[in-house]
């Protein structure tokens, strides 16, 4: 299996604005992502999240050590419009990252900066709506539509792009339950149903649990990593890292701290039901 | 209340002359706009405006849509009609105090407001008609000729088209800034016109702040997009020019030829 990204060894440090000292954020990070793969990465505010995401398309580059996506390096200038190409990204404030004010113009821009001919565009275009089901909007403009919908725009303008991983930097954080339901199935569906891998920044746990694989980050460092079934049941790391655990873990864990010995990896609900049923049943 | 600005409206539809190439259309605002100030008297002034008139009702705007666009301008239009009015030489006709009317400021006042009216009439048929990005569109394509004068053409259709993408964006976010500085007690209603404008300082600020941060969001992601510049861009709808543009622009040529032939006459 390929890998869609080898970080090995990455250094990086912030300048703080008012003192003109480095503040480090990552001391030496290690992580490696298969393709095809789907992985949530959580942690609290400035642990260092959106700066792995940066790093992955080159909008920012290691200090010291490097990070290679799909086989380049993301300091070789030479490749870098290749490597944006392959990973899109998409970021929290759906408004701050439409150029045009139609849909299907905004779905178009990616391609007409790669020097996509005209009618390859138009159908790529078509086809990015599609897969995000917005195809019926093509011609609206994107400031009467929905948060969900215009996230979705923002998803089929980097499909457009045809990448083979995107990268979603809390892509739900300002959407309404609907709208947040709304993305996560179009990115389920990227991923199933066409192999592109994806690397989803949240603070949902409900969104986590949907993963392939959870990351937690704490200060830069990746303090656990596995499924969710293998990372939610550490309720005490979780904790410490400022995160919340899924409403069933918490429920199931408190449980057990009163004297039950009840799974953790219950993580949806009708598990845990199962879980509590059995219980009562024995 | 801010959420009635007309600039930049457009009105979709899918007449003859929303589908004109909008290079073409540019061009032919562009020759009227001369032939008007070439217009000497009342028969030349007719023509320009049954062309207009002609234009308006292929379009099927509304004309009310088109007085809306000119009521703005209402105060501007009064106040050069009267200076015209009272600061021209010639026959007096009337005179009272200090201000005398004379025959040729009566008709030059009548001319001028005529012209202005015209004259943004058919701007805004331009931009009823044509959507903004093909408004761009058109513009950056005409201009690159100066492309290699290494003027940035491109930058500035660039820049244009998302001035236009972020004028709803930014009109929501005063009036939430407006809500908000209201929530806090803040007065723009009372106080004479300074202490208004002082007022408006809170709208402002923050008004400000917002739009850095989202350029510098918008910066990012569209470098994400791949975006560096406009070498070796394509578009995905290439502009067409049709036999309709060639007749058109004929037309508009007509119609500056003759309002030519016709000051020579002093018509």
């Amino acid at each position: 299996m390929t890998h869609a990204v080898i970080a090995d060894n990455v250094h990086f440090s912030y300048t703080s604005q008012t003192e003109n000292v480095p503040i480090p954020v990552f001391d030496g990070l290690n992580l490696t992502v298969e393709e095809g793969s789907f992985v949530a990465v959580l942690g609290r505010n400035g642990c260092g999240k959106s700066t792995l995401a940066k790093h992955l398309n080159a909008i920012v580059l290691p200090e010291g050590g490097s990070v290679r996506v799909f086989g380049m390096d993301t300091t070789d200038e030479q490749q870098l419009l290749d490597i944006r190409r392959t990973v899109g990204m998409v970021f929290q404030n759906p408004d701050n990252q439409m150029v045009a004010n139609v849909v299907e113009e905004d779905v178009a821009f990616a391609p007409e900066n790669l020097g996509v001919p005209s009618a390859e565009i138009r159908k790529r275009v078509d086809d990015a709506l599609k897969a995000v089901g917005m195809y019926e909007y093509r011609t609206h403009a994107p400031h009467l539509l929905s948060g969900g919908q215009k996230q979705r725009i923002a998803i089929a303008g980097v499909i457009a792009m045809q990448p083979r991983c995107i990268v979603l930097d809390e892509p739900t954080a300002m959407l309404d339950p609907h709208g947040r339901e709304e993305v996560l199935r179009t990115i389920e569906d990227l991923n199933k149903n066409h192999g592109i891998t994806v690397i989803l920044i949240t603070h949902h746990m409900t969104e986590a649990i949907r993963a392939d694989r959870v990351l937690v980050m704490e200060k830069g460092n990746i303090i656990a990593d596995g499924t969710p079934k293998e990372v939610f049941p550490q309720v005490e790391l979780l904790k410490q890292a400022g995160l919340d655990v899924p409403v069933t873990t918490q429920l199931l864990f408190e449980l057990n701290k009163s004297g039950c010995n009840l799974p953790l990896d219950a993580l949806s609900t009708e598990e845990c039901a199962q879980a509590l049923y059995d219980l009562l049943k024995a | 209340m801010l959420k009635d600005i007309t600039l930049g409206q457009y009105f979709p539809g899918n007449t003859i002359i929303h589908r004109l190439d909008p290079r073409a259309k540019l061009l032919i605002v562009f020759v009227y706009i001369v032939a008007l100030f070439l217009c000497k008297w009342l028969i030349s002034y007719a023509i320009a405006f049954a062309f207009l008139t002609a234009a308006i009702i292929l379009s099927r705007i509304r004309l009310k849509a088109l007085f809306k666009g000119l009521k703005p301008l209402l105060i501007i239009i009064i106040f050069t009609a009267l200076i015209n009015l009272f600061y021209s030489d010639g026959r007096v006709l009337v005179e009272f105090w200090i201000f005398h009317i004379t025959y040729e400021g009566i008709w030059n006042a009548f001319f001028l407001v005529l012209r202005i009216m015209l004259l943004v009439t058919g701007t805004f048929l331009l931009t009823y008609t044509t959507s903004p990005i093909a408004l761009t569109d058109g513009l950056e394509s005409l201009l690159s000729p100066l492309k290699k004068l290494h003027f940035p053409v491109h930058e500035l259709a660039m820049m244009m088209s998302i001035a236009l993408r972020f004028i709803p964006t930014l009109i929501e976010e005063t009036d939430k800034i407006i809500s908000a500085q209201k929530a806090r007690g803040a007065d723009f209603e009372t106080g004479n016109l300074f202490r208004r404008a002082k007022a408006l300082i809170p709208i402002l600020v923050p008004l400000f702040v917002s739009a850095f941060r989202r350029a510098d969001e918008l910066a990012t992601a569209m470098e994400c997009r791949c975006y560096h510049g406009g070498a070796g861009r394509t578009k995905m709808k290439v502009l067409v020019f049709r036999m309709r543009d060639v007749i058109s622009l004929l037309i508009v040529a007509a119609l500056l030829a003759g309002i030519i032939v016709l000051r020579h006459f002093g018509l």
